[in-house]
């Protein structure tokens, strides 16, 4: 199983700015390893965040996307102390979801 | 695959989506890797900037000037990791992508934002070569484009 | 770039890759450019998802003693982490050696959680999803001295034996090109492709050479440890390789961490 995402949740004036890193390969499929095999392509295809139970970024991400990835945005009308999720589904359908709490 | 789209859209409606989906995996009929979810197939195959707007359902673009690049770097040093951070200033924007010209596929990622969130993204994209990139935003239902060339230079061999 | 000696020119014949080169010589605008590619990557280094996985394996029980390794002695007393890393290596009366931090935790994974010497010593350096534990663990003890001010002790004689040990492989000529450290690392302002070459018998330079590392290099994907870097310049060298936890590396690790006293450690950091 993919290891825990390290989210980051910060009020900023009236807003919460989220950074997110999440441990993943990002293999486009199109690099050989040592052996000369294609590495099969294995990427995070959405992320989903979400406060309060209502979406607060939706995207999809294609091979293109780096290594641990990283992600920020900012949004309004969360509190500190409340929690924000965020949860990815890969090409394979491998699933991650993590929460954090929003720091004042 | 449209009609394999249609089944499992039904399915959805029918709630027992999981099951009747794990039915089609297994007949072969859907793979589980590309049709789990609406991710976007057409736009993320697309070679062109033109054909990635078509794929998200677009017609044409026009140019903008309303969009701020922040820590956008001129030059990566590495094109195995290259920040990229858009914000749009057009009203009503609704979807924010991030396209790599000189890449196989030019569509990086594409993210929507709901009301309540702003229209700005940071993450970091691959690029093969230096390439112009674009922010492609939509914004009341329009897409606009504004680009800016990445250099990369590719500094090393990876030691 | 028209600052490289014969010397310089020596270690650039050494890099198979020297399209890179073209982009170096463009001048001060590219390298403030770069600079601007560092920084914007500086605000999410991905180092912290070792950071956190080390953290894991530090308080998770493991082993055939099935024991957290939380009551490891990394020199400052059983548990403590903070501030440790910054005066590494040190003598351990223990063992009666001076130990960097890799073979501390050798040690202590052996100690507590009753590894064998072969499995404490496993992977030092992962890749991809051949993931290392050790590469973690140092991450996360590392990122503990963030802030903290180097402070790698003298005093006994042991630990001052490794440091002249240390010294004198530093400026060892040696290998096929007669190369030592020092042909690569003793003058100022060098720089191969976009990279500055740290004169690392200068202060300034081995200080800030030695606090960013451990660092997530961007080129591999990879969190890279100061025992990495040692590792791959032995190899650019074309020296034999440099054993892990060995005496020659521990004596070496010495003798660069105990020139970046004085300096904030800052890691892990990230690189290109
Ligand atoms: C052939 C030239 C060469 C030799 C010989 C060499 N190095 Fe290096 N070293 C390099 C290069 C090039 C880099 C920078 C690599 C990079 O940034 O990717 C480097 C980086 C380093 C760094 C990290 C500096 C930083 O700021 O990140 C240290 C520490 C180091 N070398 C120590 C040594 C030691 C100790 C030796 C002797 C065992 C040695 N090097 C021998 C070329 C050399």
């Amino acid at each position: 199983m993919a290891d825990p995402m390290r989210i980051r949740a910060k009020i900023e004036g009236d807003k919460t700015v989220v950074r997110v890193l999440m441990a993943h390969e990002m293999e486009t499929g199109q690099r050989r390893d040592s052996t000369g095999k294609v590495v099969p392509a294995h990427f995070i295809q959405e992320v989903t965040a979400t406060h309060n139970g209502k979406t607060v970024l939706a995207a999809q991400w294609g091979p293109a996307i780096s290594k641990n990835p990283y992600l920020q945005f900012q949004f309004a009308g969360a509190k500190a102390g409340e929690k924000i999720a965020i949860a990815w589904v890969d090409n394979k359908g491998d699933k991650r979801t993590d929460e954090a709490t929003i720091a004042a | 695959m449209h009609q394999v789209d249609h089944a499992r859209r039904e399915a959805l409606k029918q709630g027992s989506a999981t099951a009747i989906f794990g039915l089609f995996v297994a007949a072969g009929l859907v793979r589980p890797g590309t049709a789990h979810a609406a991710w976007n197939q057409a736009a993320f195959s697309a070679k062109t900037v033109d054909a990635v707007v078509k794929g998200l359902g677009g017609a044409s673009t026009a140019p903008t000037k309303d969009v701020n690049w922040g820590s956008t770097p001129e030059i990566a040093e590495n094109g195995a990791v290259v920040p990229v951070s858009v914000t749009s200033n057009v009203p009503k924007t609704e979807s924010i992508s991030i396209l790599v010209e000189k890449n196989p596929n030019a569509l990086a990622a594409t993210f929507t934002i709901p009301a309540g969130t702003d229209p700005t993204v940071s993450t970091r994209v691959k690029m093969g070569e230096t390439s112009q990139v674009h922010a492609l935003i939509k914004a009341d239902g329009k897409y606009l484009v504004a680009t800016r060339e990445i250099k990369v230079t590719l500094g090393g061999c990876g030691g | 770039m028209t600052r490289l000696t014969t010397g310089g020119a020596l270690v650039l014949a050494l890099f198979a890759c020297l399209p890179g080169l073209a982009a170096a010589q463009a001048g001060d605008d590219t390298v403030k450019k770069i600079e601007e590619y560092r920084q914007a990557l500086a605000g999410g280094n991905p180092a912290e998802l070792w950071e956190a996985r080390g953290e894991d394996l530090w308080k998770r029980k493991a082993g055939p003693r099935n024991a957290s390794l939380e009551a490891c002695d990394l020199g400052k007393g059983p548990g403590v982490v903070r501030g440790a890393y910054a005066e590494l290596p040190r003598y351990f009366a223990d063992t009666g050696r001076v130990m960097d931090l890799e073979s501390r935790l050798v040690h202590c994974r052996m100690t507590l959680q009753g590894l064998t010497a072969a499995q404490a010593r496993a992977r030092p350096y992962g890749s991809g999803t051949d993931r290392s534990d050790n590469e973690a663990l140092v991450a996360f003890i590392t990122s503990e001295s963030r802030g903290v001010k180097m402070n790698v002790p003298q005093s006994h004689p042991k630990e001052r034996e490794a440091y002249q040990l240390g010294k004198k492989m530093f400026f060892f000529r040696g290998g096929p090109h007669d190369f030592s450290c020092a042909t690569c690392h003793s003058e100022s302002g060098k720089r191969i492709r976009l990279q500055d070459l740290p004169n690392l018998t200068e202060a300034k330079d081995a200080q800030r050479a030695y606090t960013t590392w451990p660092a997530y290099r961007v080129s591999q994907g990879e969190l890279r440890t100061f025992q990495w870097r040692l590792f791959d310049c032995f190899r650019q060298q074309r020296f034999p390789e440099l054993e892990f936890t060995s005496e020659a590396s521990v004596a070496l690790t010495t003798f660069l961490a105990r020139n970046a006293n004085g300096a904030e450690f800052n890691a892990p950091a990230i690189k290109r």
